[in-house]
């Protein structure tokens, strides 16, 4: 079996490679043969023709679809709104909401903050480049092994027994009563969350990385002549000059809360009061098996996103129109 | 851990904060990794009895035992090579697809471009939950769910709007008088894109290639919908995710076979970072 696979992937990556060249080639060739006009309308299309399609065919044309669908009922016929305020006005969506907002509050702010404080205080330091590998490394962790990590740092034992999990640990040590920290409804949001951010810290960090370099020198330099605090330099020099990128960190950040799915599903399934609008999504699909209702929760979680989609079209547009 | 703050000299005592940020902030984001990789090498008795930490004042305590469970009994093995024959195919593609749009939307004028470029924008962070209820029915009828043909295509499909978006941008980078000069010499439109193009734009093509790389091989939810669970074509995360199911707290078979899943992509990832950062960056700074 493992060598069907490798002949598969091998044979697989050679036949694209092989009919992307012989496609564009030939489609060129044949696009030569017609009137100067018609070739020109033409051609970007044998280009962008193929992108195009898989694009509207495995995303936009099944998203407006999906809309469709979730005014449908079990029956087949058209409900209205049936299955959104069924939805809505079920118990499960209500927490799922309820934990989409801490996710959305929490994410972003904490991301800028541990990916802006690495970014500026790691080069203080003489071991600064080990501090930022140790953020750096798990951008590359699947939320499902991350999964697994923090669960695994959150496990728990009863009070008296070993605690052979790190965090129980040194709750215990300090003198404290251990904590089931992904059951206690108290702590169990907070839990996954902390792990998502330990896997996005990294991005953040790089991002702001990059910005500080872009900050000029002698405006810093000036600053401190003029008897400026590091704080007071970083407040007024760098911070301004960072503000765009605390916002593409941020809006980014958001996505990923609001997209919240695998960490989820391995750590908790949803249950103890976890759940986000992905997991409900999956289980009306899969465990309920209701379209109309899977479609209503998936154009809810699509609501959510499209005010930071707006945002992004708009300023696409302004750079490039200024390009 | 507090090496760093001793060492500094009273005159530094100012630093003290600094280091006890810093230091603190890497103790947070290295701990959980060391205990996993230490823990993958305890046998199940040490892990059941005792912190992954303790087993410093043990050595020689070390085992690969779970790895030969995980990649023979649990499959582990298979599901390194599914995850290759999911992730390889369809990154080829993506880059495939996406260097070919983003040369038409850089290099050529023609309607509708403006259009394709803001709905290719709009569509980078759409959540695919809005797809799945019609393309799970789609992929039932045509019997594409748990085939590596449709998972390829999904992927493709999702992976495109980041694709033509990040090569769009440094496509357009590149002066137009290159294009224009080949042009005049009587080149025809592909052998611009193959001999012109795809050369210049090398970097731009392994950042994409590397970032949809790891991107593609830590997804869980397309390949838990669009493979169907079935176990011998689930790539590593889904075999990953099935063993948590199965085994709760076995954690030296769990920490094993997470190991064993973030092996591929972490090896890319840090042998071509460079090229991952710049990729990464290229995404969401520019416009």
């Amino acid at each position: 079996m493992i060598a069907d696979r490798i002949v598969l992937t091998l044979a697989a990556t050679a036949a694209i490679v092989v009919a992307g060249w012989a496609y564009l080639r030939l489609g060129d060739r044949a696009l030569a043969a017609l009137p100067r006009g018609a070739h020109r309308r033409l051609a970007p299309w044998l280009f962008a023709g193929p992108a195009v399609a898989m694009v509207l065919l495995a995303l936009a044309f099944p998203a407006v679809v999906t809309v469709g669908w979730s005014f449908v009922g079990a029956d087949g016929g058209f409900v209205g709104f049936a299955n959104y305020t069924q939805t809505l006005s079920d118990e499960v969506t209500r927490i799922a909401l309820r934990n989409t907002v801490l996710w959305v509050v929490l994410l972003p702010s904490l991301a800028v903050l541990a990916g802006l404080a690495i970014a500026v205080l790691a080069d203080r330091v003489r071991y600064g480049a080990l501090v930022k590998a140790a953020l750096f490394l798990p951008i590359a962790i699947s939320a499902v092994a991350a999964g697994v990590i923090w669960s695994f740092m959150y496990d728990y034992q009863p009070p008296g027994a070993a605690q052979t999990a790190t965090l129980n640990a040194v709750v215990t040590a300090l003198g404290g009563e251990p904590v089931a920290w992904i059951v206690d409804t108290a702590t169990n949001n907070y839990a996954l969350i902390g792990a998502t951010l330990w896997t996005q810290a990294g991005f953040a960090m790089v991002i702001f990385g990059a910005a500080l370099r872009a900050v000029p020198d002698e405006l810093l330099e000036a600053a401190r002549l003029d008897g400026a605090s590091e704080w007071t330099a970083f407040r007024h020099v760098t911070l301004p000059f960072l503000a765009p990128t605390v916002v593409v960190v941020a809006t980014t950040m958001t996505v990923t809360a609001l997209k919240a799915f695998d960490i989820v599903y391995v750590m908790t399934n949803g249950n103890y009061g976890t759940d986000v609008l992905s997991t409900v999504m999956y289980r009306a699909l899969f465990t309920a098996k209701d379209n109309g209702l899977a479609g209503a929760v998936a154009t809810i979680l699509m609501l959510t996103v499209v005010p930071i989609m707006v945002f992004n079209v708009r300023q696409f547009r302004r750079e490039s129109g200024a390009a | 851990m507090t090496a760093g703050a001793v060492r500094v000299r009273p005159a530094r005592w100012r630093r003290i904060p600094l280091h006890v940020v810093v230091v603190g902030l890497a103790v947070i984001w290295a701990v959980p990794l060391l205990g996993l990789v230490v823990s993958a090498f305890r046998p199940s008795w040490a892990v059941l009895s005792s912190g992954w930490w303790e087993s410093f004042a043990l050595p020689g305590d070390y085992t690969l035992e779970n790895y030969r469970r995980v990649l023979d009994r649990d499959g582990m093995a298979l599901s390194l090579f599914n995850s290759l024959a999911v992730v390889v195919p369809a990154t080829v593609l993506t880059v495939t697809l996406g260097a070919a749009a983003a040369y038409a939307l850089a290099a050529m004028r023609f309607r509708l471009r403006g259009a394709v470029l803001l709905t290719v924008v709009a569509l980078i962070i759409v959540p695919i939950q809005i797809t799945l209820v019609p393309l799970l029915r789609v992929f039932n009828a045509l019997d594409l769910t748990g085939s590596f043909l449709g998972i390829w295509l999904v992927h493709v499909g999702f992976g495109l709007p980041f694709a033509v978006y990040l090569l769009h941008n440094f496509f357009a980078g590149i002066p137009s008088e290159l294009f224009e000069a080949a042009e005049m010499d009587g080149a025809s439109r592909s052998q611009i894109f193959f001999s012109i193009v795809l050369p210049v734009a090398r970097p731009a093509l392994a950042a994409l290639a590397i970032f949809d790389f790891v991107w593609t091989w830590n997804d869980l939810l397309v390949a838990l919908i669009f493979l169907g669970g079935f176990r011998d074509v689930a790539p590593m995360t889904v075999a990953v995710s099935q063993l948590v199911a199965s085994r709760g707290d076995g954690w030296e078979i769990l920490t094993s076979a997470a190991v064993l899943s973030v092996l591929v992509p972490m090896a890319v990832f840090v042998a071509l970072q460079r090229h991952f950062v710049r990729g990464l960056l290229a995404g969401v700074s520019k416009g």
